[in-house]
């Protein structure tokens, strides 16, 4: 593009004293601004879904109170709201990962549901017996997570970099065959007692959880955090060197940010294609590991109310940094723990997607400034 | 199990697929990549559905489905036509979007009960042909028969009419028809409506016609992206297109009536005596879409077709690859 101080929207009369003109940013804007214009759209969006939710014959402010009260409100509930944020750590990476090469993985969900399979095919197969210790049951259900939802992710990497299909609706499409998957296995194969879900798992495939200290600290009881937590910061750590400080990621990123030059530059696109995808799915399989082994305890329907899609928006609000993916996932775990009980049930898929929204169309004034000018007086 | 009477649903549910195909395939033909798909036909079920609990009148319903669905499209419109964001971000949004708000204002409407549909009727004469007639034109709804119409229309619209040469052109080269002095972005939005208005009568004609009824994100159950992929595999060809929202609607139907029948061909039916193979059934219209996506993209390559040139490109007047 031609750097041009002209405006590309036409300046605007409406019969004021002064004109809106857009012009096209020349200097960086400072690094608290992209934050600050995110901020301002969540808090638009908030309203605006407010607004939907009034008219829906919801009452807005006790939705959001009671959003607060029941993620926040107490030490209880945060541990309830950080066990949500676990998965959405994960998810939000594998997204942010890929988006960095604008491979547009929206199959988490599918991946997430098979690294769910993988991890409990360790337990119900059985490929390791109910007494083995958690010392090696944990890494090993981490390994088949992982191992499944890198398949998972590497069937459209490939697709992609072979025959160049559209990897967003092969990851999509990927979702489905994966539910379906996962559900032959949970009527079919590993029912149990004939109920739609598995046998619970031993105890030693359980992630430890901060509640399990509470027989000498007493504080800790019913806490219900695990081990998971650490499995995403240590992710997002390994993938923000991964991204800012690997040769690897600075392929990825020259990728992402102009396919033409990395291509003159001699890197491998279909390679780093099939990789990233793997990796995007390494990660959400590992979410997937996570939530069965740490929080269901056994194979079953609906594991995922969508993590995978709010990992999404969870990597886009996060600008694709790692770090800041840890933060956003907070929020919008606080989001889930408190949807969950709010009537009509939609109401937090709707402020998520109302929030996707805004920060899209926010990303405008990142690019362009708006001036107001005093318009000349007409002759 | 009889195939006739399979194909003859098949051709309906394949009508909701058609309408959704279309309407994106004239959506990418200008230029605009809109990935709404399934929630502005979730926005077109649920409205159509609950105006006609209401009213009582399922044609009331139609019209509130398309209105409905072509407002929500504008949003896209508006965020990647003027502000010129990321069009695929922008088309998942929106599909978030959509399908929370439809969410939200369905709550309840599973319950609504039963509602007067569309009517379905036979076509004197034609309905006599013998294997089509009994398809194509028998007791089928006036949905599928409008879906008749509509192909060969748009066919004739996009390749032989003076606005059809517009469309094409805002899609290919941008530039060169605003310096025609018509208007790129006006255009846009016109087709990203209109766009958004044949999904919405694609979830209409689920709710109102085919599939009675809102049960939430399965009213559509992916369908809305199962067309995003039929465009690709049509070559952005409406008459491709219908060939292939007809397959895939045969196939789904193929696929709920498959596990009835205790024999096939005078052999026992696997799928009667193992009814968890559903599930691998199941998946097969998205495993299709995937085959599709293959050969589409493998088809494009040699034939040196592809995409509209401009397709996902903000047209900013005066910069260059616009």
């Amino acid at each position: 593009m031609t750097e041009s101080t002209k405006s590309p929207v036409p300046p605007r009369k409406w019969g004021l004293p002064f004109t809106v003109r857009l012009e096209k940013r020349l200097v960086q804007p400072p690094r608290w601004y992209p934050v600050m214009i995110s901020f301002g759209a969540i808090v638009v969006a908030l309203i605006l879904g407010g607004v939907i939710m009034a008219l829906a014959g919801a009452n807005p402010f006790a939705s959001y109170a009671h959003i607060a009260r029941a993620s926040f409100g107490s030490w209880g509930v945060f541990s309830d709201t950080i066990v949500k944020a676990t998965p959405l750590i994960l998810v939000g990476l594998a997204c942010s990962v890929a988006f960095r090469m604008r491979l547009w993985n929206i199959g988490a969900e599918g991946q997430f549901y098979l690294g769910v399979f993988g991890a409990s095919a360790i337990v119900l197969l059985p490929v390791l017996p109910a007494d083995t210790s958690p010392w090696i049951f944990i890494p090993v259900m981490m390994v088949a997570g992982m191992v499944a939802g890198a398949v998972w992710g590497l069937i459209p990497g490939f697709l992609k970099a072979r025959f160049n299909v559209n990897e967003i609706i092969s990851t999509l499409m990927m979702n489905y065959i994966a539910v379906a998957w996962n559900n032959y296995f949970i009527f079919a194969v590993w029912s149990y007692g004939g109920f739609q879900m598995s046998e619970m798992f031993p105890k030693t495939a359980w992630l430890p959880r901060i509640s399990d200290l509470a027989e000498q600290i007493p504080a800790l009881r019913g806490l219900t955090s695990h081990l998971g937590l650490i499995f995403g910061l240590v992710a997002a750590a390994v993938v923000w060197f991964i991204v800012y400080r690997s040769r690897w990621g600075y392929e990825i990123r020259l990728i992402g940010d102009n396919p033409q030059n990395a291509r003159y530059a001699g890197i491998n696109i279909a390679r780093n294609t099939i990789l990233v995808m793997m990796l995007s799915g390494a990660l959400a399989g590992l979410a997937g590991m996570s939530e069965v082994t740490g929080v269901v305890h056994r194979l079953q329907e609906r594991v995922s109310p969508g993590y995978g899609f709010t990992g999404i928006i969870i990597a886009w609000l996060a600008k694709l940094n790692p770090l800041a993916v840890i933060i956003v996932s907070i929020l919008f775990g606080a989001l889930i723990l408190a949807g969950r009980e709010i009537q009509p049930s939609g109401i937090p898929k709707m402020i998520q997607g109302i929030i996707l929204v805004c920060l899209i169309a926010s990303d405008f004034l990142l690019h362009y400034q708006v001036r107001i000018e005093r318009s000349p007086e007409e002759a | 199990m009889d195939l006739i009477i399979i194909l003859q649903a098949g051709v309906a549910s394949g009508t909701v697929l058609l309408f959704a195909t279309i309407g994106e395939l004239l959506t990418e033909r200008s230029g605009v990549l809109n990935l709404g798909v399934e929630g502005m036909m979730l926005i077109g079920a649920m409205s159509a559905f609950s105006t006609a609990v209401a009213t009582g009148n399922p044609w009331l319903g139609l019209l509130v489905a398309m209105i409905a669905a072509g407002l929500v499209s504008q949003i896209h419109a508006y965020i990647s036509i003027h502000l010129q964001a990321d069009q695929v971000v922008s088309g998942l949004a929106l599909t978030f979007l959509a399908t929370g708000i439809s969410l939200v204002l369905g709550e309840g409407l599973s319950k609504a009960g039963t509602i007067a549909l569309l009517p379905n009727f036979s076509i004197p004469l034609l309905e006599r042909i013998p294997l089509l007639g009994p398809i194509f034109f028998t007791k089928q709804s006036i949905m599928v028969y409008i879906g008749y119409l509509l192909t060969p229309l748009t066919w004739y619209y996009i390749n032989h009419t003076r606005p059809g040469l517009h469309l094409r052109a805002v899609g290919e080269n941008p530039a060169a028809v605003d310096s025609q002095g018509i208007n790129v972005r006006g255009l846009r939005y016109l087709y990203v409506f209109v766009g958004g208005m044949l999904a919405g009568l694609g979830g209409a004609t689920i709710s109102l016609a085919v599939a009675p009824g809102w049960f939430s994100e399965l009213t559509t159950g992916g369908q809305g992206w199962i067309a995003v992929g039929l465009v690709i595999f049509a070559q952005w060809n409406p008459l491709r297109a219908a060939f292939g929202a007809y397959a895939f609607g045969a196939l789904r139907r193929l696929i709920l009536d498959i596990q009835g029948p205790m024999m096939i061909l005078g052999l026992r039916n696997p799928f009667y005596y193992n009814p968890y193979w559903g599930f691998f059934l199941q998946m097969l219209p998205y495993a299709f879409t995937m085959i599709v996506l293959v050969i589409g993209s493998r088809e494009a390559v040699r034939k040196r077709l592809g995409s509209p040139a401009a397709l996902g490109l903000p047209y900013v007047r005066g910069e260059r690859g616009g």
